[in-house]
């Protein structure tokens, strides 16, 4: 085994979401740096011009959020890279992009806020602003990455998504999946799922940018294709231009809703491990996953019947695969770093099923197994 | 020649949308709407060709009228979204329509920055001196010493010269009109939109409603006289002192200059990017 | 340890210093040795304080043969030194009978006698000519010491990672490091005082 093998690179986190962006077809970046998300900028604006993308290191992160929505809708595929100051910032511009259903991917490296927090420690106090950061009611999918691996794998997922369902995908990071190094195995590119949004195939007088397929999601031109259309923040029609017609606005915001809760079986993502008899379970994400799963592995060999939930979606909350196991075991515990984020909704999808434990640990370290497997001797 | 205003409305004002439009009667935004419409008809643009992205306020509204690819972004991030769309496609004339408070006081810091960066777009900015829309509060173009409903006992902070400013910042091409010159805005716009690089065409125009009202201006006529005696040409205004050009206009080309243009320069980028490829 | 990977699945390193001594690298170039040519599984993480220059830097690796769960360290087999800072803020995370390395030059209050003390900076500075190497002098000695990786992967790990031109100096300086580390045995060590139940306390 002297030889490296092909494809097996030793990787940070950060560069294994360069790699998935790629992959998936993300041609335009645009960003300001930040710790601890610089690395997607440095390495992007190195790798995206030799494939004929672009980067563009823009005066802010709202200025960035609105780079990348311009260049999606020019018909490219668009990420950008922050960490909690600069998601702040961006949150005016994605409302932007789910009231006006313009695909991108925005990833957030999370580290200890609020304000300029801790800039090089890890954290996951950004969750619920993932969610409802954007004024306004709105659909949003928020996915978490907690290995290198899947800093690939699920970038390549959020790009998906995102074309898929004319959305914008927030994918979480944290500064601990970000700066580890490790040994990945990237598939081949024929191994991968790449989707696209879809373009409209009528003639262009007939087209209608915000009407929905059965799907509830409508074709996408680019600008400069010859499908001539307006886009804006406003509520609008079917036809893109501004309406506060009561029955129109209702309509609007149905639509966005429905075509997210439609998709969920292709948006809700998970994995399990030991649940099948568990009697107690773990429900981690991100970084925190990782402790949890050898804490459970340790606890399982020490004959406690105990389960681990990891969460990849965090949002739209995978409340199917849940709330099953809520009723299924004694005691859940929720380890997260922040005071209780997810918890939040697993407690709200409980209703009094399962005794819900938190553990919590906010001052800039990583929860270790040890901790998560002491919590767990006394659930 | 003169445009047959019918055939330019025929062609270039949508059709599927109700008007009639949310501006105040003798609103000079019309007036800035109808030159921007000569100039690209005089150009011969394709419609399929052209972006117009606007950011919020009166100004905003514009591209929503018109048979483009229209873009109606968010309060002074209309130039963030032009910058993405140009990048992504260079091939497309994108121009980006602004007000004063959207393009110089929240959209402030990107307008310089576009400025510096100097891509191949056009900014047309509609400086009426006042937030209109939201009700007629102080913006940074309101002159010291006037009325808004922010500064009911006077305003005390200096207005910014918009195209002065968008000198500095280091556009390729700056020019203003007011919305009594009529002609010279097409004209500008025209140049603007044939420009290579970045490109601002600055007007000043009539809030009668809520600046012309609260400071004794008169109706939007009494406006337009008075920008066109106080207006100067760039070229006589050059012959002037300081003290003369004292609350006087200038109009006409600012500065017309050949500078590097990020879209061209990128290419060379992705030359470099190809070749490290080919070696690593 | 309750609620871990078993800790013989785990072997970790810690490379510290200060910032601009190469932790960060030395650290790398052993991942990637140990992962990418020797294909066990390895996880690399570092921390360091807001200076490029100065200030406290370490970086740390973790070998298993199965899958890395918890990537940082959380007792150490073998901790290098590279300066006092570090010898004293770090010793305290030794695992019973781990390795301590240091810079002799760098560290002279030594916590214990159980130390393995060799003049990186020196040898790099006298004998390479570059005090810059003195990273790869150590990282030589910490490959040979953990007896966790390949020493001949070792360096194609180092090769692939410098700047073309400073190979044969880089290759030099990590030999040199080997060299120095097999002149120690590991069996004339004196063991550790403390007993092994010291850490359940």
């Amino acid at each position: 085994m002297s030889e490296p093998t092909k494809q097996r690179y030793l990787l940070q986190g950060n560069e294994a979401i360069v790699e998935g962006a790629l992959t998936a077809g993300c041609r335009f970046f645009a960003g300001y740096p930040i710790t601890p998300a610089s690395e997607i900028a440095e390495q992007l604006s190195i790798k995206l011009p030799a494939v004929d993308g672009t980067f563009i290191q823009m005066e802010d992160e709202i200025a960035s959020m609105g780079a990348i929505i311009g260049a999606s809708l020019a018909g490219v595929k668009t990420m950008t890279a922050t960490s909690g100051p600069g998601f702040s910032l961006m949150q005016e511009n994605l409302g932007f992009a789910c009231v006006a259903e313009v695909p991108c991917v925005i990833v957030n490296v999370m580290r200890g806020g609020p304000s300029t927090g801790l800039p090089t420690s890890p954290a996951q106090g950004d969750v619920q602003m993932a969610r409802w950061g954007t004024h306004g009611d709105h659909s949003i999918v928020v996915l978490a990455v907690s290995t290198v691996m899947d800093s690939f794998t699920v970038t390549v997922k959020a790009f998906n998504i995102a074309e898929k369902y004319r959305i914008p995908v927030i994918l979480l990071s944290d500064e601990v999946v970000a700066h580890t190094r490790e040994c990945v195995e990237l598939p081949a590119k024929s191994e991968i799922k790449v989707i696209d949004r879809i373009r409209p195939s009528v003639p262009p007088d007939w087209y209608k940018p915000y009407e929905g397929d059965a799907r509830g999601v409508s074709p996408m031109a680019a600008f400069g294709d010859g499908y001539r259309h307006h886009v804006t923040g406003l509520i609008h029609d079917v036809m893109g231009f501004p309406t506060q017609k009561p029955r129109e606005v209702k309509e609007f915001h149905l639509r966005q809703t429905k075509k997210i809760s439609r998709g969920f079986s292709d948006i809700q993502m998970t994995k399990g491990y030991f649940l099948d008899d568990a009697e107690t379970f773990v429900i981690a994400y991100g970084a925190v996953a990782r402790s949890a799963l050898s804490a459970v592995q340790e606890a399982r060999e020490a004959g406690i019947k105990v389960g681990l939930l990891q969460l990849i979606t965090l949002f739209p909350f995978p409340r199917r695969t849940v709330a099953p196991l809520l009723g299924q075991c004694r005691s859940v515990l929720i380890p997260e770093m922040n005071l209780g984020q997810m918890s939040r909704e697993i407690q709200r999808v409980n209703q009094g099923m399962c005794n819900v434990v938190k553990y919590n640990r906010i001052d800039g370290k990583f929860i270790t197994p040890r901790e998560i497997y002491a919590q767990l001797t006394k659930l | 020649m003169p445009i047959p205003a019918q055939a330019l409305r025929h062609k270039y004002l949508r059709h599927n949308k109700k008007f009639p439009h949310v501006w105040c009667p003798g609103c000079g935004n019309g007036i800035v709407m109808g030159a921007l419409l000569r100039a690209i008809y005089r150009l011969d643009i394709d419609q399929d060709d052209v972006v117009l992205a606007s950011g919020i306020g009166c100004s905003g509204r514009m591209p929503t009228y018109l048979d483009f690819n229209t873009l109606h972004t968010t309060h002074g991030r209309a130039l963030t979204f032009a910058t993405g769309i140009k990048l992504a496609k260079p091939e497309l004339n994108v121009v980006a329509i602004m007000g004063d408070g959207d393009a110089t006081a929240i959209g402030g810091n990107h307008f310089i920055h576009a400025a510096r960066r100097n891509l191949n777009l056009t900014a047309i900015i509609i400086n009426n001196s006042i937030y209109g829309m939201t009700g007629g509060q102080y913006s940074p173009t309101t002159p010291f010493g006037s009325k808004s409903t922010t500064s009911v006992y006077g305003h005390i902070e200096h207005a910014f010269s918009i195209a002065e400013l968008a000198v500095t910042a280091g556009a390729s091409f700056v020019s203003r009109a007011t919305v009594y010159h009529a002609d010279l805005i097409d004209r500008l716009i025209e140049q603007a939109m044939e420009k290579r690089g970045f490109a601002v065409v600055e007007v000043i125009s009539n809030c009668h409603v809520q600046y012309g009202r609260r400071n004794k201006l008169g109706g939007a006529v009494d406006m337009l006289k008075r920008f066109k005696e106080q207006s100067i040409t760039v070229n006589r205004a050059a012959q002037m002192s300081p003290e003369e050009l004292e609350g006087k206009t200038t109009i006409g080309v600012l500065i017309d200059r050949d500078l590097p243009i990020s879209t061209e320069e990128y290419k060379k980028v992705r030359q470099k990017a190809g070749t490290l490829k080919e070696k690593v | 340890m309750k609620g871990q990977q078993k800790q013989e699945d785990r072997y970790e390193i810690r490379f510290s210093g200060s910032g601009g001594q190469g932790l960060i690298t030395a650290a790398v170039v052993f991942a990637e040795a140990v992962g990418v040519y020797d294909g066990k599984y390895v996880c690399q993480t570092q921390s360091y304080g807001p200076e490029a220059r100065g200030g406290k830097s370490k970086a740390e690796v973790v070998i298993s043969s199965k899958p890395i769960d918890y990537p940082k360290a959380l007792e150490l087999d073998l901790l290098l030194a590279m300066n006092q800072a570090a010898c004293d803020a770090y010793f305290y995370d030794l695992k019973q009978n781990g390795l301590l390395v240091v810079d002799s030059g760098l560290v002279e209050q030594h916590p214990t006698s159980r130390i393995i003390a060799i003049p990186f900076t020196d040898i790099a500075k006298d004998e390479i000519g570059r005090k810059l190497v003195a990273n790869m002098v150590a990282l030589g000695a910490v490959g040979l010491l953990s007896g966790q990786v390949d020493l001949d992967n070792l360096e194609k790990a180092l090769l692939a990672r410098v700047p073309k031109g400073t190979e044969e100096m880089n290759s030099r300086a990590l030999q040199r490091g080997i060299e120095e580390a097999r002149k120690i045995n590991l069996d004339d060590l004196p063991r550790a005082v403390m007993s092994d139940d010291y850490d359940e306390v």
